[in-house]
């Protein structure tokens, strides 16, 4: 019997295979197709402090090997979650994280606070990288002081695991990643979706109604790889690595990159059944390579040969 | 229940250059199919194709265990779909979305336009058991965008327009003289292109006739995950995959 446990600071996933927030509703979708116990933990769809709308349609532009979305974060808020969907999900045997976003300081505060009042989720993920909202989101997650003023905010209100997931729209991917970790964060997830856009070469029109959005799929993996293993190379904190999953091999290249965790995101909308497959594709891999523990794979890319 | 399912081609049948239907066997008995559900189906793996393509069922067999869509080529997708070989296998996702709520002892108009009528022919069927008189309105560009005449005819009346005026009465759908007295319908079901069924929503709104329309917004999962196919309603957005893809026409802002 493989070990597929994994540690993520203080978290315990039974396997490495978790769902990435935002393509994954909040599990219940996806309970006609799989056994959502067998998760390693469920990342629910971003929360605010207010219902939001999200931005007017068309929000998705199907792209080579991927798409780029700008749905703009569309929730009931954090209210509606505590009371009304986390109560039947937290029936499933997973770890289910909410994701935190706000368009203050104030608000990532307020919307953790009520989250951690609850006392079976032992983790949150504070999203300061989302690419489709006019405030907030991303414009805290591109420059250093800002990352790190939300970073420490959060971190003073809440003493359970604290992930912190980043945008690749930056420069200096490392840069951030120290600034996050010094301001408190348990861990790092990366990464969010690369600003991108397309136009409707017929009508002259963008395709999507903010012009702009996130795009994501495998087209993105190559870019998520490099990231994370320059971040690996940059912090101590576990990372929790996402970008264009599709397969077992794919996870494979995160956790040898350094990813002690992996979310799978937009392969969720093609194959709703990818997750199980994954973890089970993850299994055969140790058996064929007579590996016992799969937290041995963390950032064991061989560079020997190349020095 | 939604499943997932490698079903075997059992035919591409060209209606002309640009419309086919695909007919598919499922390997069980396929699932209670009400009209207006749709099925998201993968197209083989190109990188251009990433998504899977939300189609209405078309029509449903299920003691010989077959489904099948109409569809009309409107990119990539559905133009590789129909070059799928005997026997492929091609995998869906089914039954997805809500459907019709045909009335009992009613007078339905039921309005298609060009690849509209996907859903319409399952709908007149129930419209039949429920004994409701059908009276169809197809609309085109031109005579060749009007399929499955004499399948409609089994079911009631079909009226016809096409812009050109290659067949039936020359203009849009809300031309035809039909509207000229529409009160003696109970009920108004369409599927069609958005600007027609805002104009067929109008005058049913007007007459105060119930209405209902089938949305066939841009999706990329068809479950309710991705949150990209919202339509903005008075009770704010809602995805056309999961509480659509039909809407009663008063509910919806457009």
């Amino acid at each position: 019997m493989v070990d597929l446990k994994v540690k993520v600071h203080e978290l315990e996933f039974k396997n490495p295979v978790t769902t990435a927030s935002g393509t994954f509703g909040f599990g219940e979708e996806f309970e006609e197709f799989i056994d959502l116990n067998r998760l390693g933990g469920i990342f629910v769809k971003g929360l605010t402090l207010h219902n939001r709308e999200g931005n007017p349609y068309p929000r998705m532009a199907e792209t080579p090997s991927g798409m780029l979305n700008a749905v703009g974060l569309q929730n009931k808020g954090i209210d509606y979650f505590i009371n009304n969907i986390y109560p039947r999900i937290k029936e499933y045997d997973t770890e289910i994280i909410p994701n935190v976003n706000g368009s203050t300081v104030e608000d990532y505060i307020e919307v953790t606070e009520r989250i951690n009042e609850i006392e079976d989720i032992n983790a949150i993920e504070l999203n300061i990288s989302c690419p489709n909202v006019k405030e907030g989101g991303m414009s805290f997650g591109i420059s250093c002081p800002s990352a790190i003023a939300v970073t420490e905010a959060v971190r003073e209100v809440y003493d359970k695991t604290l992930i912190v997931k980043l945008s690749p729209n930056v420069t200096d991917i490392c840069e951030i990643a120290k600034a996050v970790e010094g301001a408190g964060a348990d861990s790092i997830s990366l990464i969010n979706t690369l600003l991108g856009m397309a136009i409707d070469p017929h009508t002259r029109k963008p395709i999507l109604s903010t012009l702009t959005g996130g795009l994501s799929g495998p087209a993105v993996k190559p870019v998520a790889i490099r990231m994370v293993w320059q971040v690996y190379n940059a912090v101590k904190v576990p990372i929790i690595g996402m970008g264009g999953i599709m397969n077992a091999e794919d996870t494979i290249e995160f956790m040898l990159a350094g990813s002690s965790a992996i979310q799978v995101g937009t392969a969720n909308f093609i194959d709703p059944e990818v997750s199980i497959k994954i973890i089970d594709g993850i299994t055969s891999y140790m058996g064929k390579y007579k590996i016992d523990s799969v937290s041995d794979l963390i950032g064991a890319m061989d560079v020997e040969e190349l020095y | 229940m939604k499943k997932i399912q490698d079903c075997k081609v059992l035919g591409v049948k060209n209606l002309n250059d640009d419309t086919y239907i695909l007919e598919l066997t499922t390997p069980e008995t396929p699932e209670i199919i009400a009209a207006g559900n749709f099925a998201e189906i993968k197209v083989d793996h190109t990188p251009d194709v990433f998504l899977r393509r939300p189609l209405s069922i078309f029509d449903v067999d299920y003691t010989n265990k077959k489904i099948s869509f109409f569809i009309k080529i409107t990119g990539k997708g559905t133009a590789l779909l129909k070059e799928a070989e005997l026997e492929q296998n091609i995998n869906i996702i089914y039954p997805l979305g809500n459907s019709f709520k045909p009335e009992a002892n009613g007078n339905a108009l039921v309005i298609g336009g060009g690849s509209g009528i996907a859903p319409l022919l399952l709908l007149a069927n129930e419209l039949k058991i429920k004994k409701s008189e059908i009276t169809f309105l197809l609309g085109g560009r031109k005579n060749t965008d009007i399929h499955l005449f004499k399948e409609f005819e089994k079911y009631g009346t079909v009226l016809i327009t096409t812009e050109d005026g290659s067949l039936g009465e020359k203009g849009r759908v809300t031309d035809h003289s039909i509207f000229n007295s529409i009160n003696g319908f109970t009920k108004i079901y369409t599927c069609g292109p958005n600007p027609m069924m805002k104009a067929v929503g109008e005058i049913a709104s007007a007459n105060d006739i119930p209405c209902e329309v089938s949305l066939e917004n841009m999706m990329a999962c068809g479950f309710g995950a991705c949150l990209c196919c919202v339509t903005e309603t008075h009770e704010g957005n809602k995805c056309v995959c999961t509480e659509g893809p039909v809407f009663n026409v008063n509910d919806l802002k457009w």
